[in-house]
This record gives C-alpha cells, sequence and structure tokens, in this order.
C-alpha cells in the first residue's frame, strides 16, 4: 500500500480506518488494482515516475460524510483530490495533481435534487453526469434541456468547476457562467452556501446568483479552497426551432469582417447558439483555389423569432462582398426519430460521446496512440488574432509537430464563448514514454509561443498545470500570490487539492 | 448503483425532487450495460466504440459489442478494468465488482467457447 508524502504509515492507517468508519469498508481504496483505476488513462507520463498517480481513494455519498472525511484528513494532514465523475480526460481524468493524494471520489453522491421547470434550473450534486441528468428530466417529462459538452458521462458539477462549455444556446453553454449557488465543504469541515443559499430556508437559492455581499463562487471554479457537494444550474426551456445559417468568404482579408459581423449578431443576442469558424488550413480547398473562410451560426428560438433573425443576420454578412449565405434546415423540436438520426445531438440538448469517435480509431487514423491531451489558448475575437495565429502555426508548425510525425490536430477555432475563441490543438497521447516526451515538449513550447503573444490557455491538463499558471505573471505573479494567501487562510494544512491549477499550499511551493 | 429517478412530480407537472439515498443494491447486467455501455458501444452513427471496433476488424467480428460470440465474461471484465485506446477503466464507484459481473456476463451472453 502506497502511503502519502510527509504521512506515517501508522498515520494513514489511522486516518483509514476512520474513513471506513465514515463511509463503509467497501467505499475506501488502498489495493494497489482498485487505486490504479484512478490512473489518467490520458496522461502524458504514463509509465514514468512522474506520473502523478493516487495513494489511495475515498468515497462517501452523502454531504456529512464529505465533512468526516475532510476532518480526518486534516487531523492527519493528508492530501485529499477531490473529483466529480473523474471524467475530465484530457485535462487530467480522476488522478490527482500532486502524486500520492488520496482521491476523494465523489461519484457516489450521484442525486438530482431538484428540476425546476416553472424557473428552469436544477440542483445537483457532483456524482450526476449529463447522462443522468437528460433521463431525469425526459423521465420527468419536463419541457427544458441541459447543456451537454462533448462528454456526456462527465460530471454537470465537474466540468462547470472546471471551466468547460457545451452546444446549446447562450448563456447556458458557459456552464459555470449558468450556475446559480453552491454548496461547498470547507477544509475544516464546515459547510458554506453561497448566493442567496446563505438565507436560512432561502427561496431563491437557485434563482438569484448573488446573494448579499461579496461573491465567492468564483473561488471554486478551478480552485482548491473547498469541496463543492451541491451545485444550481440555469435550464434552457425548450425551444421551439433551431436553424443554422452559414456564410462563406472567399479571401483570407473577408475573415476580419466576418468575424466582426458574427460578434455583432452575437453581442446583440440575435445569433444566440454555438457558432464556429471554418477555413484557414493549409492545403485546404484544392485545385480550385483556396476554400477561404466560413462562420456557421445555430439559432434557436420560435420560429416567427427566428426566420426574422436570420434575414437580419443575411443582411449584415451581404455587406461583404463575394460572400454566399445559406439557410440551413430550420429543425423543429420536439425531435422525431428522423431528425434525431441527423442532427448533432449535443447541439439539441442530447448528451452523447460521438466526439471520442473523431479522436480514437476511426477510418482516418486506424491506429491511434489512444489518448490525447487538449492545448486550449483563448484569443480574442477578431480575424486579425485568427490569422496571426495561422501565422504562427505555420512558421512553427514543422519544428513543433517534427514535420507532421507528432499528428497534432488542430487548430480548431472554438467560438463557443463570446468575445473569444479557443484555438484548440490536440496533442495524442499513448504509452510510449519517448513519444509522449515529445508531445510534452511540443505542448510545452505552445504555452511560451502564445503566451508570449498574450495568449492563455483557459484550462490545462493536470500536469501542465503549473507551466500554464506560470505564465499569468503580471505584477510577478500578483494573482497566484493572492490566490496562495487565501489558500493559507482557509486550508492551512494544505490538504485540499493541493497543486490544482497551480495553487500550492505553503509546504509544498516551490522557491 | 445507487441512482434517484424523479422521485415526486407535483401537480404543476413542473418540479422533481430526489429521494432520500437509496440502499446500494447491484443494477441488473442489462441495466449496467444501458448505463455505461451503449454510448459507445451501440449500432449505427456517433458510437465511438462501435466505429472502432469496425475498423479494427474490418468486418470479420460484428462491430456491435452485443453481436459478438468470442467474448468471455472474463475478457469483458477486464477491459471494462484495464480500458483500452481511448476508452478509460471504470472505477468501483462506476461499476461496483457485482454489477462487473453482472454486466460481464450480459455482453458474454452469446460467447461460445472455441
Amino acid at each position: 500500500m502506497a502511503t502519502p508524502p510527509n504521512v506515517s504509515s501508522a498515520d494513514f492507517n489511522r486516518a483509514i480506518a476512520a474513513w471506513k468508519q465514515t463511509v463503509g469498508a467497501d467505499w475506501v481504496f488502498t489495493a494497489p488494482e482498485d487505486v490504479a483505476l484512478y490512473r489518467d488513462a490520458y496522461s502524458p507520463y504514463w509509465g514514468e515516475p512522474e506520473e502523478r498517480v493516487a495513494s489511495g481513494a475515498v468515497a462517501p455519498s452523502t454531504v456529512e460524510q464529505v465533512q468526516a472525511v475532510v476532518r480526518t484528513a486534516n487531523q492527519y494532514k493528508i492530501p485529499l483530490y477531490a473529483i466529480s465523475t473523474g471524467r475530465n480526460l484530457a485535462y487530467g481524468g480522476s488522478a490527482p495533481v500532486y502524486s500520492g493524494s488520496v482521491v476523494l471520489d465523489l461519484k457516489r453522491m450521484n442525486r438530482v435534487l431538484e428540476v425546476n421547470e416553472r424557473n428552469a434550473y436544477a440542483l445537483v450534486e457532483p456524482g450526476v453526469n449529463y447522462f443522468d441528468l437528460y433521463e431525469h428530466i425526459t423521465k420527468a417529462g419536463l419541457d427544458v434541456w441541459i447543456d451537454p459538452p462533448d462528454p456526456g458521462w462527465g460530471s454537470v458539477i465537474g466540468n462547470a468547476l472546471d471551466g468547460g462549455g457545451g452546444w446549446t444556446a447562450s448563456p447556458f453553454r458557459d456552464h459555470f457562467g449558468a450556475h446559480c449557488g453552491m454548496e461547498v465543504v470547507l477544509a475544516n469541515g464546515e459547510i458554506v452556501r453561497t448566493g442567496m443559499g446563505a438565507l436560512p430556508n432561502s427561496k431563491s437559492w437557485q434563482h438569484n446568483r448573488w446573494g448579499f455581499g461579496p461573491w465567492v463562487d468564483g473561488l471554486f471554479r478551478q480552485g482548491n479552497y473547498g469541496v463543492v457537494t451541491k451545485m444550481g444550474f440555469h435550464l434552457m426551456p425548450r425551444p421551439e426551432c433551431m436553424q443554422t445559417l452559414t456564410v462563406r468568404a472567399p479571401r483570407d482579408e473577408d475573415l476580419i469582417p466576418l468575424v466582426d459581423t458574427l460578434n455583432l449578431v452575437e453581442n446583440q443576442h440575435v445569433v444566440n447558439g454555438s457558432t464556429s469558424l471554418g477555413g484557414g488550413q493549409p492545403g485546404a480547398g484544392g485545385p480550385a483555389g483556396p476554400a477561404g473562410w466560413s462562420v456557421t451560426m445555430p439559432i434557436y428560438g420560435p420560429e416567427k423569432v427566428v426566420r426574422a433573425q436570420a434575414e437580419y443576420v443575411k443582411e449584415k454578412f451581404a455587406k461583404i462582398a463575394g460572400s454566399t449565405f445559406t439557410e440551413g434546415e430550420l429543425i423543429r423540436t420536439p425531435l422525431d426519430a428522423a431528425a434525431l438520426a441527423r442532427v448533432r445531438k449535443t447541439s439539441f440538448g442530447i448528451p452523447d460521446l460521438s466526439t471520442f469517435g473523431l479522436l480514437g480509431r476511426n477510418a482516418a487514423n486506424p491506429s491511434p496512440p489512444g489518448g490525447h491531451v487538449d492545448f486550449s489558448p483563448i484569443l480574442p475575437r477578431t480575424g486579425e488574432a485568427v490569422l496571426e495565429f495561422m501565422r504562427l502555426y505555420r512558421e512553427k508548425l514543422p519544428e513543433l509537430s517534427e514535420n507532421g510525425a507528432l499528428r497534432i490536430l488542430g487548430p480548431v477555432f472554438m467560438t463557443n464563448w463570446d468575445r473569444t475563441m479557443v484555438a484548440l490543438l490536440m496533442f495524442p497521447i499513448g504509452r510510449d514514454p519517448q513519444m509522449n516526451g515529445r508531445m510534452r515538449n511540443a505542448f510545452r513550447k505552445w504555452v511560451e509561443l502564445c503566451a508570449e503573444r498574450g495568449w492563455g490557455e483557459y484550462r490545462a491538463p493536470a500536469v501542465f498545470q503549473d507551466d500554464v499558471a506560470k505564465v499569468y505573471s503580471y505584477n510577478n505573479h500578483a494573482l497566484r500570490r493572492f490566490r496562495e494567501t487565501i489558500k493559507d487562510a482557509v486550508d492551512p494544512n494544505g490538504i485540499l487539492s493541493p497543486g490544482r491549477y497551480g495553487v500550492w499550499p505553503k509546504h509544498l511551493r516551490k522557491s | 448503483m445507487k441512482r434517484i429517478i424523479s422521485a415526486l412530480l407535483l401537480t404543476c407537472g413542473a418540479i422533481t425532487f430526489a429521494n432520500a439515498a437509496e440502499p446500494a443494491a447491484p443494477a441488473s447486467g442489462e441495466a449496467v450495460y444501458k448505463r455505461w455501455c451503449t454510448h459507445c458501444h451501440s449500432a449505427g452513427r456517433g458510437n465511438p466504440g462501435t466505429e472502432s471496433l469496425q475498423v479494427k476488424y474490418g468486418g470479420k467480428l460484428p462491430a456491435v459489442l452485443l453481436d459478438r460470440t468470442d467474448l468471455s465474461a472474463q475478457a469483458v471484465a477486464t477491459f471494462v478494468r484495464t480500458g483500452v485506446l481511448s476508452m478509460p477503466p471504470f472505477r468501483k464507484t462506476e461499476v461496483t465488482d457485482a454489477e462487473l459481473k453482472a454486466v460481464a456476463a450480459y455482453v458474454a451472453q452469446k460467447y461460445a467457447k472455441p
């Protein structure tokens, strides 16, 4: 049995005994074959000494059990690493950031506590994934949609806390932004409810996110100041229909008005769906010449309104000379079987795992290495930024992808969120340490190259979180130091998820 | 696997609340399969497991898991606990040992020993 760093075997055994009393012996895992299930299946350090691995796992099923587990960890100064469903694949999975931590596995806290159709919200526990919530709503016959991300098996809470996003309408697809109220167990075992939830018998915990006084929810996004045990989310009333509009423009210089116009119709909330930007890929277009650029824009809403909005969008893009405008099929909801078979399910609030097919073994890639990690720099939403990124990409790709040998996928310009885009690159990861090492080098180089240009990642795999946190260095790392000050105050023993997103407790900080 | 489905549908038909925690009871093999396996291994578009096995076997073996006759319960259990390629392993908080046994038997129901 492995032991957490700086914890004696005797103390670890006492803690394990206490945890078994708390959650039951079946839900404390120390056998190597059980602990191995918490390895990050897509670890860029798989099988190497630097791989982040747990020393054990404990799985409470109630908030009271979470409190007791945390108090025991505090007593023996044992680092915990909280996971919700442990499916943060490509960003660390269920493995801790700090090797030797005990995983606090919240998967058994899997209750959908409330779904309210009249005010369109849900209150859930961390072990609830998107499939669970969708099934709950469907079985109850409620006329609200969830906003699924690509991994339907991901935790609704976990995805929001890691900064994830989905594929339906704004503002629901910014998952942290769509949350409303949370319950948190602090390092001392105390329960805090945020926003209106601090009012005993509150009638509006999931209605108003702000409450009274300083708003603290953001501390728990990508944070390690507490264990989130409940969280509310606003849901979208089922829209009457969805229609996707597409505009194509042939030249690189068209990209600038194309993105500006996209921004205008999105910021006006005329286009509310998850838009996408296509084109600019090296070699695209074929013998007919450059393929140019395109934007696709889904609009959700009542049919009359959507048709009027489509007309408005068409007028705005018509100002770009040479552009073409296409109206896609207007798809009414609820979907019938024929529509369900041809649409992208996640765009209609239905969770699935289809994206894993693009990244796993498929006809185009019959021998993939297995997993991947995502590189996700945030760019401002301008055509100039896209062109600058593409210039950088073309300039550096031969060196950083080893002339294509690393098979780095992307960039995909993801315009899920207002005013920004993510220039996503996906790095294949497998079981070959030598190849993984080359991927790691390339990944870290991309972090530096982007930081030099003012682009930072919104999220990063656990093993790269220090690398990314390091470039957010304004005023001699003032933000990191502020976060550390808070960490020391609320978790003086540093037991909660040490190192998560670059925030380390005092005794583990490097000089 | 404990699972709370709608417990109370109010007269307005608009709100559901969860029950208190249910006693742990292992789900049937079919229920475990539907919960954890169908999203990747069903027939048709958008099933990465099926797509992967189609490419791997090129039609020599069925791509849909439940059509396979060569998978023993032991083999199924091993894949669930170790994962393969982009499929991660499943932890005991997701699929308990009892549920693993049930789902392995369910998937291997057509298994014909060579």
